[in-house]
């Protein structure tokens, strides 16, 4: 795959390889630990809700294992049924984690100073939170002027990995029903965690119309539009502000080191 | 093919198109050179994605979760700790709708 997209990262201006290390791995995941206790909530949840919709273990799991992209699978057991609408759930799923894309391309200076098998390799395990982990790190290593190590994503998304599978394994075991999550704030949780990391990017001056406008866009996107589109219409928006408006301080808060 | 064949190999096609959507945003770069615009553009989404996940429960999800978030915001700026503004954003809100 990588020699037929003709990808070589020496014809790319990225600069010399990035160390891809145990140490960097384990700084990642210990770094989405705690988040990935928030995704395991859900993961319980999805195993709870699998078992109810007839799947078997090994089906609940398999998905878990290789989709592992808690929203999309939620929305498939959805449409799972007795006769199942195979091109559906495959469309959708698609079409949920479309925002994917914009969040690859927005690691891939860091990305293309690894080898295309650690580049892609890391990808598998890139999800809202070890992205967002993963950025956090990339910033203020940029300000610091420091190199982040390549395989603090991978080490992220472990994390994440080992929470999402055993948390779903939970869930599909447990008899009873889940407690609500919002008795423990928990549903809230996720909104704080997300609003951390963005903070952790230092937004500038410069950064608040876009901010703004992909908050706008995100709320009206919610309002009229099902699913998660949401969450790309308030990415396009921001940028699009973004590329409008110059910048007069020169620069913007995020990743690019 | 049998009931569980069938749906083992829908949730591999889910499972391909997930990693397509992973691997797809570095493809697309990798052959890219970006300037200008184009540049700011790209530099504005994580921030934008982030805002955007959050905007619609902090906004409209109701009064503990606006001052939750706004919580989490000042801790996590001031302090510069995801778990310390974690638990005071889930604390604030806890408590906004336990006794309020």
């Amino acid at each position: 795959m990588c020699e037929a997209i003709g990808m070589k990262t020496s014809e790319h201006e990225s600069g010399e390889r990035l160390p891809f290390t145990w140490k960097g791995a384990a700084a990642g995941f210990w770094a989405c630990v705690p988040v990935a206790c928030g995704v395991a909530v859900y993961g319980v949840l999805f195993g709870i809700l699998a078992r109810q919709k007839g799947l078997s273990f090994l089906e609940t799991q398999f998905m878990s294992l290789t989709v592992f992209a808690g929203a999309s699978q939620i929305i498939a057991l959805d449409l799972w049924g007795p006769n199942l609408p195979v091109i559906s759930l495959i469309a959708t799923t698609f079409i949920v984690n479309l925002r994917h894309m914009l969040m690859g391309a927005a690691l891939a200076p860091q990305l293309l100073r690894l080898s295309p098998g650690r580049a892609f390799g890391s990808l598998f395990f890139m999800t809202d939170e070890s992205w967002a982990v993963t950025l956090a790190r990339v910033t203020s290593d940029g300000r610091g002027g420091r190199r982040t190590d390549g395989a603090y994503l991978i080490g992220a998304g472990l994390a994440v990995y080992l929470f999402w599978n055993a948390s779903t394994a939970l869930g599909r075991v447990l008899v009873s029903g889940l407690d609500d999550p919002a008795k423990y704030g928990l549903d809230f949780a996720f909104t704080a965690v997300f609003m951390a990391l963005l903070m952790g990017l230092r937004p500038k001056r410069s950064d608040v119309l876009p901010l703004l406008a992909a908050a706008a866009a995100a709320l009206l996107a919610a309002r009229f539009v099902p699913g998660k589109w949401y969450i790309l219409a308030g990415a396009f928006a921001g940028g699009g502000v973004a590329a409008l408006v110059p910048a007069r301080d020169g620069g913007k808060a995020g990743a690019r080191s | 093919m049998s009931r569980l064949a069938i749906s083992l190999a829908t949730i591999a096609g889910m499972a391909l198109a997930t990693y397509l959507t992973r691997a797809a945003g570095l493809a697309v770069m990798s052959r890219l050179h970006l300037s200008g615009r184009a540049e700011r553009f790209m530099q504005a989404i994580p921030g934008a994605i982030l805002m955007a996940i959050i905007a619609p429960q902090a906004v409209a999800g109701g009064p503990a979760e606006t001052v939750g978030t706004v919580v989490t915001a000042a801790c996590a700026w001031r302090f510069r700790s995801l778990p310390l503004a974690l638990i005071a954003g889930v604390a604030v809100v806890l408590l906004w709708r336990y006794l309020l």
